[in-house]
Formats: structure tokens, C-alpha cells, sequence
């Protein structure tokens, strides 16, 4: 570090009126970015913030491995008779699990980041007004496939087996990375409508905790009691979950793949709209 | 560049902006000639950031009409966005990146090419003493660099309007004084800068003209000579190594200055405005002709200031008026 170096220049500076009215001097204005360019480069201020502080990469990693390996070896031998017999059933239903609950940070990062002047920045600029929520989401969705992908390496190692082989797995992960980043607006709406990070975590966790416990991911709905396989049911995260065993497993249902593609639609457009019409008045 | 028939950069009638059941914008009329400096002076929770985040197109106004250079806020927003830019009172960039990495995200957020982005923001950084610090994350900067930083990201895409919300707020005197020079060659560029400020030597130094801000409203508006002759041309300040002799020297500067004269709570001490309307130029000369009057008396006198009006002072005197012309009506 020059730090010697850096003190005196710091102070020495006198302004020069010659090097500011060059860069004031009426150039070409260039054409404004449109929405997909604009989107990409706040995505591209979300990686540079990951390369600054990296530490954020901890609840991506550590704590998808601390959930496979609790969850497979608590319930494994009770359920399946052996862990590795119940990981079969349970590594598609953990990684939804996961990385929906990863989802939520999007909403506590938008109300961090909000609160600071570079916001006001970004809102005078004459861009398309979604591209800088929409460019960190595409940062988020890095960490959810990064979250997968880590609790695939550790489901292999643990002996997972999926038996739609590479394609069905890649798919399966697609499809939760998909659900992922329409049920980010949800977040990021409630990141804009709530006053402080902790608020938007509590709420978060509200909302998370019985949408992924009472769901198929832990065991067959069929051992549930009727209210609550009621429940389960209508559950999207049941849904999601059999979407994406289906896909692993190699036998894809239909039915659930749909469903899923819809309510991603559905989703975006609702809580995308929504979250717009508060970052506009915010 | 284009300006509408009028020439004005911004103009606003009957501005509302409200908080619940607070107007921190309560009427607002203004009117800012392209090319120049104006200052918004006021003290805090005047309404003065509230004003400048509506006329930046941060905040929707609750009432009135604002235009900038001719844009309606309301309707013509992004119109407005391409010809404005704010640096904020506290750092509009993002603290975890480096300057340049800033410089680069904006520039290609206005259209700029990487290639383009990247030459840009080198231009910049070296125009605002900063190239050393180019690869420091912005958070690791100092008040005065982080100031510029600020500043340069906001006349990246060259604006025709820069609004400046207390940009000296905070600063050493070093650093006060670059932001200033800063300014004046921003505004040279034929750039106008709306700038708020709390310190009435600041609107002084850079404003063609000031408009003194109240709860939400304009109460005085022309140049710095003419609002501070409005109430005075300065105040004499003195101490008197003797507080037994102030009664004596009190009556003494009454009647010399013909003014009244304030007793401080320090029981030496004096202070007396001098020169009312259009008669700035005599303060100098009443100022001399007391402390003769004194001397001949044989009254001590150890310390002796003829200053400008502060903003206190000038804001007292503006207030007061407000009142009495309330009363009458």
C-alpha cells in the first residue's frame, strides 16, 4: 500500500478550470441503453459488489451445505431407513428449500441498499426505471445457481443419484432459478414497503418457514393429516418441488413444469408491477 | 444549448411538497436564469432539499407547477433526467466500488461503450485529482475526495442543470474551498447550478442570486448586495476592556451610529448593526467614526469587528419583516 504516497496528492489538489471544461465540453451525447443493456449493467454492479466483498458469498455456500447434511442425516435413517436412501427423495426438495429461502436476501439487500444517496443516482438517470431492481436480481440469480450448485456437489458426494443424468439435473436447476426470480419481486416489493432490514427479515422468515416446512420437501404429503394436506397442496412450493424432481428423476411431470412457468408469469407481473409502483413513489 | 423562450432553467409557482401533516414545501416560486449560480439559503428543515429532490425528479410534488427548462416535472420526467444531475448531501455513489468503477457504471448507464465508459472515466478522475485513488473503493476515500467523486459522477453526462445540496457541509476549509473552484469552473462551462447552503458566505462567493428559504417558502429573493442591504450592511462587534464603562460606551455608539445597540450576555461586550438600506458603503466610515468617538472618551476598547451580516442575522432581520408585514395585513 502507498499510503505515503496518497496523503500529500490528496490534498495538493487545486482544481483546474482548463481540465474541467474538457470534460464538460459539449460532446456527442450518446444514445440512451435500452432496458435488456441497462438491467445488464447494474447485474455487472451486483458482480463487482460480490468482488469487493465476497464474504456476502457465505450464506450461499455454508448454508445450503449445513442444510443437506442436517436435514440428511437427522431424517434420513427415521424416514428412509438410511440417509442415503432418503437423500434421493430429499436433494431436489432441500435445494428448492435453500435457495428460496436465499431468496429473501434480495429484499433485505434492496432496503440496505436503497437507503444510501447512490439510489438517488440511479433514479435521475434516464434509464428504463425496473433495470437497476431487475440488474441485481440477475446479480441474485448468480447466487442461486452458485447455491445449487453447491448442494448438488454435496448431495453427489453424500451419493445422490439423479436419474435424468446431467440434462434432467441442469433442468431442474433451471427451473428453480426461474421460480427464484419471479419470487424475488415479492421481496424486493416488501424491501421498498417495510421500514428496516430487520422488518423485512422478520416478515420474510414469516412467509418462509411454513411455505417450505409444510410442503412434500421433508416427506410424502400422504402421511399428513387432511387439513394439512389441504395445505400442501396448494402450496406453490409443492409444486416447484415436484417440477423439480420430476426433472431429476427423469420422469418430468408435465402438469407441475406448467404450473410453474405460469406462476413464475404471474408472479413477475404482479409483484414486478407492485415493486415498481413504490420504487416510482419512494 | 437549447433553452426555452424564457431562458429560465427552472421556474416553480406554488410548489407543494407534504409529509403527513408537515409542508416542508409550502408554495414555492422560483425562478433561475440558465448559466448561473443560484442559492437556495435557509436553515435545516427549511425545505430546501425537499425542493431540489422534487425539481431532480426524486419526489413527486403535492401541488403547483415546476418546470425545468421548459419540461413539466410531472409529465416530462425522463425529459428532465437527461438534462439534470444531483449530488445529494450524502455520497450519491456506490461506497463499496472504486472511483473508477463508478465512473464506468454510469457512463454506461447513460449509452456510453465500455471502451468509451473507461476513457471517460479516466478523464474524470484525473480532472478532479483523483487518478491515484482510481482503484480505491470509494468508501476508503476522504469528506473532500468523496465530494469529488460526487461532483464528477454528476457531470458525467454533462447537464445542463447541476443542483448541489450543501455540497461544503462538512468539509475542511482546503477542501471547501475545491469544491468552490470546482463550481466556478462547472458553471463557466455554461452549466447552471442550483445550490443550497446554509452558509451565507457561500451563497456570496458563488450565487448571481439567493432566494432566502423559509418553512417551505421563498421570504427574500435578489442578489447578495441586495439582501444584505436590505437589512443592514454589517454589524459592529466590541469588547471593552472595562465592563464598567459600557453604559457610557453604549450611549456613545447610539448616538454616533444612530442605531440601537444590543448588550451581549458577556458583560464587555457590544454589537450594534450599521448602515441601513442603501447605505452600505457607509459602514466602513460610521465603524471608524465610533471607535474615535470612544478613544476621545477615553473608554479601552480591546477588540473591534465590522463583519458582514451571518446568516442568523440576515435570517432574524428577514423573519422579523415576515412578522410585522403579517401583523399589518
Amino acid at each position: 500500500m502507498s499510503t505515503a504516497t496518497v496523503a500529500p496528492e490528496s490534498t495538493a489538489y487545486t482544481p483546474s478550470a482548463e481540465s474541467i471544461a474538457a470534460v464538460l465540453a459539449p460532446g456527442e451525447k450518446p444514445r440512451r441503453p435500452g432496458p435488456l443493456s441497462a438491467s445488464l449493467t447494474f447485474g455487472w454492479r451486483a458482480m463487482l459488489k460480490i468482488k469487493h466483498v465476497p464474504e456476502q458469498l457465505f450464506d450461499v455456500t455454508m448454508f445450503p451445505i449445513i442444510m443437506t447434511l442436517m436435514f440428511t442425516y437427522l431424517f434420513g435413517g427415521a424416514l428412509a431407513g438410511s440417509p442415503r436412501e432418503y437423500l434421493q427423495y430429499l436433494l431436489p426438495g432441500i435445494m428448492v428449500t435453500s435457495v428460496v429461502m436465499i431468496t429473501m436476501y434480495t429484499g433485505v439487500g434492496l432496503n440496505t441498499d436503497i437507503e444510501k444517496g447512490v439510489f438517488d443516482r440511479f433514479r435521475t438517470l434516464a434509464v428504463w426505471r425496473p433495470a437497476a431492481l431487475v440488474g441485481m436480481i440477475f446479480g441474485d440469480l448468480l447466487r442461486y445457481v452458485l447455491a445449487a450448485l453447491v448442494i448438488m456437489g454435496v448431495g453427489l458426494v453424500l451419493g445422490f443419484r439423479p436419474g435424468g443424468g446431467v440434462m434432467g439435473v441442469a433442468a431442474g436447476i433451471g427451473l428453480l432459478v426461474v421460480f427464484s426470480f419471479a419470487f424475488s419481486w415479492i421481496w424486493t416489493w416488501l424491501g421498498l414497503i417495510l421500514r428496516s432490514e430487520k422488518s423485512v427479515m422478520g416478515v420474510s422468515m414469516l412467509v418462509l418457514f411454513p411455505l417450505t416446512f409444510l410442503s412434500n420437501v421433508f416427506v410424502q404429503p400422504t402421511t399428513m393429516p387432511g387439513w394439512l394436506q389441504a395445505f400442501v397442496d396448494v402450496n406453490p412450493i409443492t409444486q416447484l418441488v415436484a417440477a423439480v424432481r420430476s426433472v431429476m428423476t427423469g420422469a418430468p411431470e408435465a402438469g407441475a413444469i406448467t404450473w410453474v412457468l405460469v406462476a413464475s408469469v404471474a408472479c413477475t407481473a404482479v409483484f414486478g408491477a407492485l415493486t415498481m409502483y413504490r420504487y416510482n413513489r419512494k | 444549448m437549447a433553452v426555452n423562450r424564457t431562458g429560465l432553467a427552472v421556474e416553480t409557482s406554488g410548489l407543494v411538497k407534504t409529509f403527513g401533516k408537515t409542508r416542508a414545501v409550502d408554495g414555492l416560486d422560483l425562478a433561475v436564469p440558465a448559466g448561473t449560480v443560484y442559492g437556495l439559503l435557509g436553515p435545516n428543515g427549511a425545505g430546501k432539499t425537499t425542493a431540489v429532490r422534487m425539481l431532480a425528479t426524486l419526489l413527486r410534488p403535492d401541488g403547483g407547477e415546476a418546470r425545468v427548462f421548459g419540461h413539466d416535472l410531472r409529465t416530462e420526467a425522463d425529459a428532465v433526467r437527461t438534462r439534470v444531475s444531483l449530488t445529494g448531501q450524502y455520497a450519491s455513489v456506490d461506497e463499496d466500488l472504486t472511483g473508477t468503477e463508478n465512473l464506468i457504471l454510469l457512463g454506461r448507464l447513460l449509452g456510453y461503450r465500455k471502451p468509451a465508459a473507461r476513457e471517460r472515466a479516466a478523464q474524470l478522475l484525473a480532472a478532479f485529482g483523483l487518478t491515484e485513488a482510481a482503484d480505491r473503493q470509494v468508501k476508503k476515500y476522504s469528506g473532500g475526495m468523496r465530494r469529488r467523486i460526487d461532483i464528477a459522477a454528476s457531470i458525467l453526462n454533462t447537464p445542463d442543470l447541476l443542483f448541489l445540496d450543501e455540497p461544503t457541509t462538512g468539509l475542511d476549509p482546503r477542501s471547501r474551498n475545491q469544491v468552490w473552484e470546482i463550481i466556478r469552473a462547472v458553471v463557466a462551462q455554461g452549466t447552471t447550478v442550483l445550490l443550497t447552503t446554509q452558509y451565507l458566505d457561500e451563497a456570496d462567493q458563488l450565487a448571481g442570486r439567493i432566494a432566502v428559504i423559509d418553512e417551505g417558502r421563498v421570504i427574500a429573493e435578489g442578489t447578495p448586495g441586495q439582501l444584505k442591504s436590505s437589512i443592514g450592511a454589517g454589524t459592529v462587534h466590541l469588547r471593552l476592556r472595562d465592563a464598567a464603562q459600557r453604559p457610557e460606551a453604549e450611549r456613545l455608539l447610539a448616538k454616533v451610529l444612530d442605531t440601537t445597540v444590543q448588550q451581549e450576555a458577556d458583560p464587555v461586550a457590544l454589537t450594534a448593526r450599521v448602515g441601513g438600506s442603501g447605505a452600505a458603503v457607509d459602514a466602513a466610515a460610521a465603524g471608524s467614526r465610533a471607535l474615535a468617538e470612544l478613544a476621545g472618551a477615553g473608554i479601552v476598547v480591546d477588540e473591534f469587528s465590522l463583519g458582514q451580516p451571518s446568516l442568523d442575522e440576515v435570517f432574524l432581520a428577514l423573519t422579523d419583516k415576515a412578522a410585522r408585514t403579517e401583523e399589518k395585513a
